[in-house]
C-alpha cells in the first residue's frame, strides 16, 4: 500500500504545478482584451459566421467508403511495383483482395449510401 | 490588468519596497527577452531569409526564438517581406490578435519605406509603420540571416531596458 502513497504524491504534485503555474501567469500576464483582439482567427481574414458549425453527418459515410479506395491503393502500389518479380500466383492473390473491398463497396451501394439525398 | 500593474504602487509603499519591483523587472524581462516567439509571417523574399534564420545553420533557437502558427501565441511578429495595400488590413488584424506585450520587426526594405517599390508602385505600402508600430528596423534587400540575428539581439536588449509601467501601452 506505501508504494501507492508515492503515486498519489506525484498526483497531487502534477496537479499543484499546473494549478501554481496558471496562477502565476494569472499575477504577470497583462490582460487587455478588445473586440478586433477577440475576433477568431481565421489566417487574418475576417472569420465569415460561427465557427460552431455542424458537418453534415452523412460525410462520414462517405469517409469511411473512401477507406476502401484508401486501403486498395496503398496495397496496390507496392504490388503494382514488384509485380514483375511476383507473377501469376500475385496477380490472383490481388484479384480477390480486390474483390473482397469490392464486395464492401457494391454492399454499400445496395444499401444506398452512394446516394446525396 | 494583473498584479503585475499595480505591484510598484504598493510594494513602493513599505521601506525596500523599490527593490522588489527592480528585481521583479529583471527577472520578468529577463525571460521574457529570452524567450521571443514569433509569428509565421512572410510575405515575399525576407520569408527565404527568415526561413534560413530558423533552419540549423543560423539556428534562431539559441536566441530563444521559436516560430508559433497562431498569432495568440506569439510575442513578435517579424514582417518579412513586402506589405501591400491590401496586405495592410490584414497584417493589422494579425497585430490586434497577438497577446500584450508584442514586439515588431520590420525586416528589409519595402517594410521600412517600400524598398525597391517606392516610386513606381500604386501597390505597396511604403513602409509598416503607417499600420502597425515598429520597435526594430533591419535594412536590405533581403537582409542576411546574420542581420535578422542582430536585429532580434537589439530587441531583446530593448526588452530588458523595460519598465513595468511600460506593459500597458504594447
Amino acid at each position: 500500500m506505501s508504494e501507492y502513497l508515492s503515486v498519489l504524491v506525484f498526483i497531487i504534485l502534477g496537479i499543484a504545478m499546473v494549478l501554481v503555474t496558471f496562477f502565476l501567469a494569472r499575477l504577470i500576464r497583462p490582460h487587455h482584451p478588445y473586440p478586433k483582439k477577440t475576433v477568431n482567427y481565421e489566417c487574418a481574414e475576417l472569420p465569415i459566421g460561427t465557427s460552431w458549425i455542424q458537418f453534415n453527418n452523412r460525410f462520414y459515410i462517405f469517409a469511411l467508403i473512401f477507406v476502401i479506395f484508401d486501403v486498395e491503393v496503398v496495397f496496390l502500389i507496392p504490388w503494382a511495383v514488384a509485380f514483375g518479380r511476383l507473377g501469376l500466383f500475385a496477380l490472383v492473390e490481388m484479384a480477390i483482395f480486390i474483390l473482397i473491398l469490392f464486395f464492401g463497396l457494391f454492399y454499400a451501394w445496395r444499401k444506398g449510401v452512394l446516394k446525396w439525398v | 490588468m494583473g498584479l503585475i500593474k499595480k505591484l510598484p504602487y504598493y510594494s513602493e509603499k513599505i521601506p525596500g519596497g523599490a527593490i522588489v519591483t527592480t528585481v521583479l523587472e529583471t527577472v520578468l524581462h529577463q525571460a521574457q527577452a529570452k524567450s521571443l516567439w514569433y509569428l509565421l509571417f512572410g510575405t515575399a523574399c525576407c520569408a527565404i531569409e527568415l526561413m534560413c534564420t530558423g533552419a540549423s545553420r543560423f539556428d534562431f533557437d539559441r536566441l530563444g526564438m521559436f516560430y508559433r502558427a497562431t498569432p495568440r501565441q506569439a510575442d513578435l511578429i517579424i514582417v518579412a517581406g513586402t506589405i501591400t495595400k491590401k496586405m495592410g488590413p490584414r497584417l493589422r488584424r494579425l497585430y490586434d490578435q497577438m497577446a500584450e506585450p508584442r514586439y515588431v520587426i520590420a525586416m528589409g526594405g519595402c517594410t521600412i519605406s517600400g524598398g525597391p517599390f517606392y516610386y513606381d508602385s500604386y501597390a505597396v505600402e511604403k513602409g509598416i509603420d503607417h499600420i502597425i508600430p515598429v520597435d526594430i528596423y533591419i535594412p536590405g534587400c533581403p537582409p542576411r540571416p546574420e542581420s535578422l540575428l542582430e536585429g532580434c539581439i537589439h530587441l531583446q536588449e530593448k526588452i530588458k531596458k523595460q519598465k513595468l509601467s511600460d506593459w500597458q501601452e504594447k
